[in-house]
């Protein structure tokens, strides 16, 4: 194809990336640069019979003013990097000096809000999405054994819980456990603690989280294992039964291996979309107890009325450096299979 | 032919059978629960005391007579005009797929045709975007929206949504468009049709399945946004997720927490129909981009 027709054929959508994804990141990028002017304080000084007193007040109009013309702020270079909300060098380096064990250390890092935000948003997809996998084969194995007429049916009772709306789907499981919720009282009936809620336990609300990530996701990974069994040569698999393999050994060894690249590119996909978990919070009203990185986002951009621009700007671009980090291994393989297609 | 090893109950065979029962138990178990309790009272739906009230309906048929109830649809529906929230809906999806679906096609098309490094490239980038958390795009629209006064319509929302829905739909019919033999558009180029005139006449009769099937995708994207439509729409412009999300502060304190299940019933109601008709295409769907690596 000749350049000039595929610049047509492009433009359209390539327009619409730069325009909405690219430039985006630049504006989130001098955003997080600059702080919101502070209010213009004027002091007035008032004389009476016993003395002079000055007093400060605030000049909303003034600061009014100057917010609207420039509506960036000041200049604050990479100071709202550094600051406590985010990688607070000062607050770590405490800490790290007045460490009583590594527990404790983690305890204090904890108290920082991103820290906090990172922490949670690592540990749930790190936790999520080696379950999904290795659930995802299992139930992809098992219903591959099922008798043909319920296999269609058995596909689309489990793409429910991918397809449905996240803020939705974490809703509906939400309202269950709640105390007065069906599964939230029978487990205060089954712990006989007629106390027990979800709503005020940091480790349960984190457990119900990922139980939550864990079904939305599964269905994924079943599907895309599921069709890949289909794929599975039949020949091998008869040799290796003629070689004396058991059920489990050709599992491991033919099954396995042959499914490897889908392995990866299930992967890819849940580290991208468990990375950016954000509904579930807001559906379980979870952020007393647990907050992603993109819910530390959402939150300074709701600040009433005046959002916090640069607080969100910071931890997006530094969200934005964490999915880069995430996807260098997918990227440099890549490369790598094009540059051997090249050759 | 199943050999004998392979018709016998095994231990194995027998654990993941029930492990695929109770998976689909899981599955189904929440939706068909909020349904049926979606026609109670909310002494019935959160029944603390005795969970067989949220199957018969003890509750409400002390408080409305019959077993079954519609007072959250009535609810949802007309005190809290959710119908224009569904139209909201209706209008945002629409344009945001059929956009996206014209630009994704013509670009698509050329990636796959193009043997070019900077089209291996394009593709790079697109799966970079494709990683981003949408929020963090937000936090760069809301200033400049704010500042060109663009902020809070429709039309802003929809070409956002469009763009994000880009990288997707570039892969999906970038690897459709590779398993359509180049021969086909070629041979109408040699009998004297422009590029374009070939991609008209001969590619896009052909080219339908894949366009559903990415359509589909892109449906569910828009249909299913939070953080874009929840951060760009002002409150007349809202669409059914971020106004249940809106309406579960409010309705949480007047007790009408059922108001909010009838919404949420109501919108999971058009992905079970989508489901029930193109689960075949979302299936091949799902695994295309495996496929294709």
């Amino acid at each position: 194809m000749k350049h000039r027709t595929f610049l047509w054929f492009i433009l359209p959508t390539l327009s619409a990336m730069i325009l909405f994804i690219a430039l985006p990141i630049v504006s989130v990028f001098i955003q997080s640069l600059f702080v919101q002017h502070e209010q213009v304080l004027v002091v007035s000084e008032s004389c009476g019979p016993f003395g002079c007193s000055s007093t400060t007040s605030i000049d909303a109009e003034a600061t009014a003013q100057l917010r609207a013309e420039q509506p960036l702020g000041k200049f604050n270079g990479f100071g709202t990097y550094t600051n406590r909300a985010h990688l607070a060098f000062a607050e770590v380096g405490d800490a790290w000096r007045n460490r009583d064990g590594l527990g404790d250390f983690l305890d204090e890092l904890m108290d920082l809000p991103f820290y906090k935000a990172l922490i949670f948003t690592l540990t749930y997809t790190f936790v999520v999405t080696p379950i999904v996998l290795i659930l995802g084969l299992a139930i992809a194995v098992g219903v591959n054994t099922l008798p043909r007429v319920t296999k269609g049916p058995a596909i689309f009772v489990s793409l429910l819980p991918f397809l449905v709306t996240p803020l939705v789907g974490s809703l509906i499981l939400f309202w269950m456990v709640d105390g007065d919720g069906i599964i939230g009282a029978t487990l205060q009936i089954l712990f006989n603690d007629p106390s027990l809620s979800v709503k005020a336990s940091t480790p349960l609300m984190w457990t119900m989280l990922m139980v939550y990530g864990v079904w939305h996701t599964l269905p994924f990974s079943f599907i895309v294992f599921y069709a890949g069994l289909q794929t599975v040569p039949q020949d091998t698999l008869e040799a290796a039964r003629v070689d004396g393999a058991n059920k489990w050994e050709t599992m491991l060894h033919v099954v396995v291996p042959h499914l490897m690249p889908l392995v990866t590119f299930v992967t890819l996909m849940l580290l991208m979309d468990n990375f950016r978990v954000l509904e579930p919070i807001v559906s379980f009203s979870a952020q007393g107890h647990a907050q992603s990185l993109s819910y530390y986002i959402f939150n300074d951009l709701r600040e009433a009325g005046n959002p916090l621009y640069s607080s969100a700007g910071a931890t997006s671009m530094m969200t934005i450096l964490g999915v880069v980090i995430l996807l260098t291994p997918v990227l440099i393989r890549t490369w790598r299979d094009f540059n051997q297609r090249a050759h | 032919m199943a050999s004998k090893s392979e018709s016998r109950m095994t231990p194995l065979k027998l654990l993941s059978l029930g492990l695929v029962v109770l998976w689909l138990f899981l599955a189904a178990f929440p939706f068909v629960w909020t349904f049926w309790g979606s026609f109670k009272v909310q002494g019935d739906f959160f029944s603390k005391a005795d969970w067989t009230n949220a199957l018969f309906g003890v509750f409400t048929t002390r408080e409305t007579g019959g077993a079954f109830t519609a007072n959250g649809y009535y609810g949802a529906w007309v005190q809290e005009s959710f119908w224009y929230n569904f139209w909201n809906t209706g209008v945002v999806v629409f344009f945001t797929v059929t956009i996206s679906l014209t630009f994704g096609t013509l670009g698509g098309y050329a990636l796959a045709r193009s043997g070019f490094r900077y089209a291996f490239w394009i593709l790079m980038a697109a799966l970079v975007f494709r990683a981003m958390p949408h929020i963090t795009l937000v936090s760069g629209y809301l200033l400049p929206f704010f500042e060109w006064n663009i902020w809070g319509i429709k039309p802003t929302t929809i070409i956002v949504l469009v763009a994000i829905n880009q990288p997707f739909t570039l892969w999906m019919l970038h690897s459709f468009f590779l398993n359509i033999p180049k021969d086909l558009d070629e041979s109408a180029m040699v009998d004297g049709c422009t590029r374009f005139q070939a991609f008209r006449h001969v590619i896009v009769p052909v080219m339908w399945p894949g366009v559903i099937t990415t359509g589909l995708f892109s449906f569910l994207l828009a249909y299913n946004d939070f953080a874009v439509t929840s951060m760009l729409l002002s409150g007349e412009n809202e669409t059914i997720i971020p106004a249940i999300a809106s309406f579960l502060g409010t309705t949480q304190i007047e007790g009408n927490v059922m108001f909010a299940v009838a919404a949420v019933v109501m919108t999971t109601a058009p992905l079970f129909i989508l489901i029930l008709f193109f689960q075949r295409h979302i299936v091949s769907g799902l695994t295309a981009g495996a496929v294709k690596g």
